[in-house]
């Protein structure tokens, strides 16, 4: 405030003139705004393609929310009877509830609201699996680990609220898929021990369908979810700024340190371009491809269904684990039934769902790891962990796999029963399978970046000794280059000592034992002595080979009768990353003819 | 100043524990950041105009593809009610904006990317704790607010606060109830009561059989061998919206199948439920509630389109595979004087999927 005023008296132009200067002032007297602007305007983001998965999912959900608001001005949310009147002409006349009837009047009589109501369809689905993506990306890197734990559950909530706005949506419409979708999800209720009649007959106010179901998804649809998956964003990204954002390892990046580009000019340009690119892409998507034809299902009716019923695909998971369930589970308690065909799938979906919101405190506990962790892993550093991901996503794809086990086995010509019983097979050894690959993959490509670090890369220039013998010149990696496979960190098992008392708690054991499991395979990060030692090693190497080539480089050129002058010298052939072909070691472009003589000669 | 270094001394001081982690004794050294390397549009001057015109073009694309969206909202009507018009409204509205959107996008990023400056920043990381002082201060802040109002200290208060607090959530909880209805409400006695209602549906002795959704009654002798009809009680069709066409309908559907009766397993007790190798299932699966509605005529099964359950017509509807649990209740039918299907009585149990106070 004082500057600017020094300015005025100056007679200067204020920084971006006179207009903007007053404008700042009068907000800054009003709100301290310089001090946050200060803070966050010159705020320094890493750079890396993988950092924009979050974003899809905030820009997608933008567009969800601005294409939605346009939605609700003329949805009617009512399950009341009426007849539709407008230019749909299969379904004039016929009595529809009026939530139908108005998602066929956005459709049909009002111009541009098919397409409004397909980049809503089309940006939710992107939400999700921005959502989805995003948090593989945050697992596999462990971005999780601490300061960022909190913000790993909070994201998890978001996820799951997700799936709840995704559901509540495509309820809404009330056409026969979405009235089956309901269907399903009242048996499911029912079917939960104790608590699940009166859920149900309270959650549809009566019997299903009920006349209230439409409405009340609607209020959760529109208003509670909405607010709090905004409020969940809002803390999401403050916390991102106060842990600010972690990196990968590279030349000059440390733990206590973020490189990049300033927030300001680059990242709101970079990051608000990039909204306008995904809302573009779903606009674009929802020009060409067709969501939802509702109208082709028609208004729901309990009695008919269509071959090949699907859930939208994020529900998939849910539905497969119900598919998989085993027939005849229903277990008679005295008055009661437990419904295991039911509550079998659920707790396997919740204890699949609390394992990974709670995955980071897991992990923590084995470490016991009470330092913060900038630096995001390369998932082959962290073998288990990566192991433990791809043995989730393989479990996760069966059940998803699961809910079209209809359609894989009528399009692949297979019998259901074939289809349920091999993904009933899968789903049991397909993670243990996946988990055990992948493991063994992550140590190998650790293996493969130590071999790189320590004796160079292979240069694809292929050296005939004098004794005949072929070598493959081995090249020095780039210091900086380097330097992201060297930089890691690992564990060690945990070995237990006993406590004050003597005794080694029961938990320890367990800290211990499942410590084995995750670290007892592990790549030791390199010491600055053996890194000096291969270099050196490696120079070395280099100096002989190069020797012996000069000599039977030299060599070759006497038997061709070249005279020294004449004689070809190698190129610099330690720098660059071009392989040297053998050709341009020893010939001229004009000394072609020489080179087919010196190979027959060869022969 | 002083005060500054003194905290900084004691951030220095903390020093979590590493847990598991792996101490390398001799860590291998960060190289530093490399030499900055220029673009194109730094070293040369044409790279730099040509990026310059790339930006403004995009931007001015931009513009042309919201008047062309403009354009088309008026250009394409949708007011016939073909699909054709609706598609072209559709596409090229949608084209507009989608290249409106993208041009400004990928502009404004080719800016940022090929012009502003792209020297690479470095921001020194603090502890996210705050710092020792500022704790001791929140610490104690807490302190003297418990100290100023007693909370620790006046421990009824403070218990019958919680309580108080808690009991407060009660009445909200209890209004919920008022999400289903209670009974005698809409003039039914047990419209509150969710497992009277989900035990009986509205079939009853006489009820004849008749065809969904046009609600005409069915003849024995309609039902030839093979065929499988869709079936509603025929007083059904006459209910309104209002008088629970919806709830009756869901769980009144019956599919009915004539097969020949040599080919019928039948219990002792079910013997009379059949007529002439015409037997009436449920509609609803027992799994969770979908209509079974695809019948296999050569196999005389059928199967749920939502989880792959399979039931046997042959042998009481019993479940062959899928996760439904238990066989769909059968309708016990006959035929009135004028040669009608009619019912003997509603299902002798529940229909549709299990719940706890099944039995």
């Amino acid at each position: 405030m004082s500057t600017a005023t020094l300015k005025e008296d100056n007679k200067q132009k204020p920084l971006g003139g006179r207009f903007i200067g007053a404008t700042a002032n009068y907000l800054d007297e009003r709100t301290s705004m310089s001090g946050f602007v200060k803070e966050l305007g010159r705020k320094i983001f890493p750079d890396h393609w993988s950092f924009m998965l979050g974003e899809i999912a905030l820009w997608a959900f933008v567009a969800v929310f601005l294409s939605g608001t346009f939605l609700t001005f003329f949805f009617q949310a009512s399950m009341a009877p009426t007849h539709y009147t407008g230019a749909y002409a299969p379904l004039r006349g016929v009595e529809m509830t009026a939530a139908f009837e108005s998602a066929l009047r956005i459709s049909w009589d009002i111009r541009g609201g098919l397409l409004v109501r397909q980049i809503h369809h089309w940006a939710a689905l992107v939400f999700i699996a921005g959502i989805g993506i995003h948090m593989l990306r945050v697992f596999f890197t462990g971005a999780f680990r601490k300061p960022r734990e909190l913000n790993w559950v909070i994201g998890f909530v978001l996820f799951i609220l997700a799936l709840a706005e995704g559901f509540t949506g495509y309820s809404l419409p009330d056409d026969l898929l979405s009235g089956n979708g309901l269907r399903i999800i009242d048996g499911m209720i029912k079917g939960l021990p104790l608590i699940g009649t009166w859920t149900s007959f309270l959650i549809f106010g009566g019997e299903f369908p009920g006349d209230d179901i439409v409405g009340r998804l609607y209020t959760m649809h529109i208003l509670l979810l909405p607010l709090l998956v905004i409020g969940m964003i809002v803390l999401h990204l403050m916390l991102m700024i106060v842990n600010k954002h972690t990196q990968f390892a590279g030349p000059g990046r440390t733990n206590d340190n973020v490189v990049g580009y300033p927030m300001m000019p680059v990242y709101m340009s970079k990051m608000g371009g990039f909204f306008f690119i995904v809302f573009g892409v779903i606009v674009l998507i929802a020009s060409f491809f067709q969501i939802l034809p509702f109208w082709d299902y028609g208004p729901y009716d309990p009695s008919p269904i269509s071959a090949g019923t699907q859930p939208d695909w994020y529900i998939g998971f849910a539905d497969g684990a119900l598919r998989l369930a085993p027939p005849h589970l229903d277990v008679p308690l005295g008055n009661f039934t437990l419904s295991l065909g039911i509550v079998i799938p659920v707790l396997v979906l919740g204890l699949f769902i609390v394992v990974v919101a709670l995955y980071p405190f897991i992990e923590a506990w084995i470490t016991g790891d009470k330092r913060e962790h900038h630096l995001a892993d390369r998932p082959r550093n962290a073998p288990t962990r990566t192991a433990i991901g791809v043995a989730g996503m393989i479990f996760y794809a069966v059940l998803w796999a699961a809910a079209s086990s209809d359609l894989m086995a009528t399009h692949f010509m297979l019998t259901m029963e074939g289809v349920i019983h091999a993904l009933q097979a899968l789903l049991f050894v397909g993670p243990v399978l996946g988990y055990f690959v992948t493991k063994r993959i992550c140590i190998a490509l650790q293996k493969k970046d130590r071999e790189i670090v320590l004796h160079g890369y292979e240069s694809g220039r292929i050296v005939r000794l004098p004794g005949g013998e072929f070598i493959e010149v081995h090249q020095p990696v780039d210091v900086y280059d380097r330097w992201k496979l060297i930089d890691y960190t690992t564990y060690e098992p945990l070995v237990v000592r006993p406590n004050a008392k003597g005794r080694i708690p029961w938990h320890e054991n367990l800290r211990s034992s499942i410590s084995r499991w995750f670290y007892e395979d592990r790549l030791q990060p390199l010491t600055q002595a053996e890194i000096v030692a291969a270099d050196a090693h490696q120079h070395h190497t280099l100096a002989h080979d190069e020797e012996i080539e000069a000599a039977e480089i030299a060599g070759a050129h006497e038997r061709a009768g070249v005279t020294s002058d004449d004689q070809v010298a190698p190129a610099d052939l330690h720098v660059g990353e071009t392989p040297n072909t053998p050709s341009s070691v020893i010939a001229k472009e004009p000394a072609k003819p020489r080179k087919r003589k010196k190979s027959e000669d060869g022969e | 100043m002083a005060h500054d270094d003194d905290t900084q001394a004691l951030e220095r001081a903390y020093q979590p524990s590493r847990g598991l982690g792996v101490a390398v004794s001799d860590p291998a050294e960060n190289p530093g950041l490399p030499p900055h390397r220029e673009r194109m549009t730094d070293k040369d001057p044409r790279a730099e105009k040509a990026a310059v015109r790339t930006v403004y073009t995009l931007f001015y694309l931009s513009l042309a593809g919201s008047i062309w969206a403009v354009a088309a909202y008026m250009l394409f009507p949708i007011e016939s009610g073909l699909a054709i018009d609706i598609r072209h409204n559709n596409m090229y509205i949608g084209i507009g904006i989608a290249f409106a959107l993208l041009a400004l996008g990928i502009g404004a990023i080719h800016w940022s990317k090929a012009l502003m400056s792209d020297k690479e920043y470095i921001e020194h990381r603090h502890p996210t704790r705050g710092k020792d002082l500022t704790r001791e201060a929140a610490v104690k802040a807490f302190s003297d607010a418990n100290d100023d109002s007693g909370f620790g200290r006046r421990t009824v208060i403070r218990n019958s606060l919680i309580a108080a607090v808690i009991a407060s959530i009660l009445p909200g909880v209890t209004l919920f109830r008022g999400l289903a209805p209670h009974n005698n409400s809409h003039g039914n006695p047990i419209a509150g009561d969710p497992v009277a209602l989900l035990k009986h549906t509205m079939w009853e002795k006489g009820m004849r059989l008749a065809r969904d959704p046009e609600g005409t009654p069915i003849r024995a002798a309609d039902v030839t061998l093979g065929s499988a009809f869709h079936v509603i009680p025929e007083p059904l069709a006459e209910l309104g919206h209002h008088d629970g066409y919806m709830e009756e309908k869901a769980k009144a559907i019956v599919l009915l199948m004539r097969l020949r009766p040599e080919q019928l397993i039948e219990a002792e007790d079910r013997k009379d439920w059949s007529y002439d190798g015409i037997v009436a299932y449920s509609k609803v699966c027992t799994h969770v509630g979908c209509p079974v509605a695809l019948y296999e005529q050569q196999t005389h099964h059928l199967l749920c389109p939502c989880h792959q359950s399979q039931f046997d017509v042959t042998d009481h509807a019993k479940v062959i595979f899928g996760p439904a649990a238990r066989p769909l209740p059968q309708l016990p039918i006959a035929v009135d004087d004028e040669g009608y299907l009619i019912a003997q009585r509603d299902f002798t149990e529940p229909v549709g999927p299990s719940f706890w106070e099944r039995h």
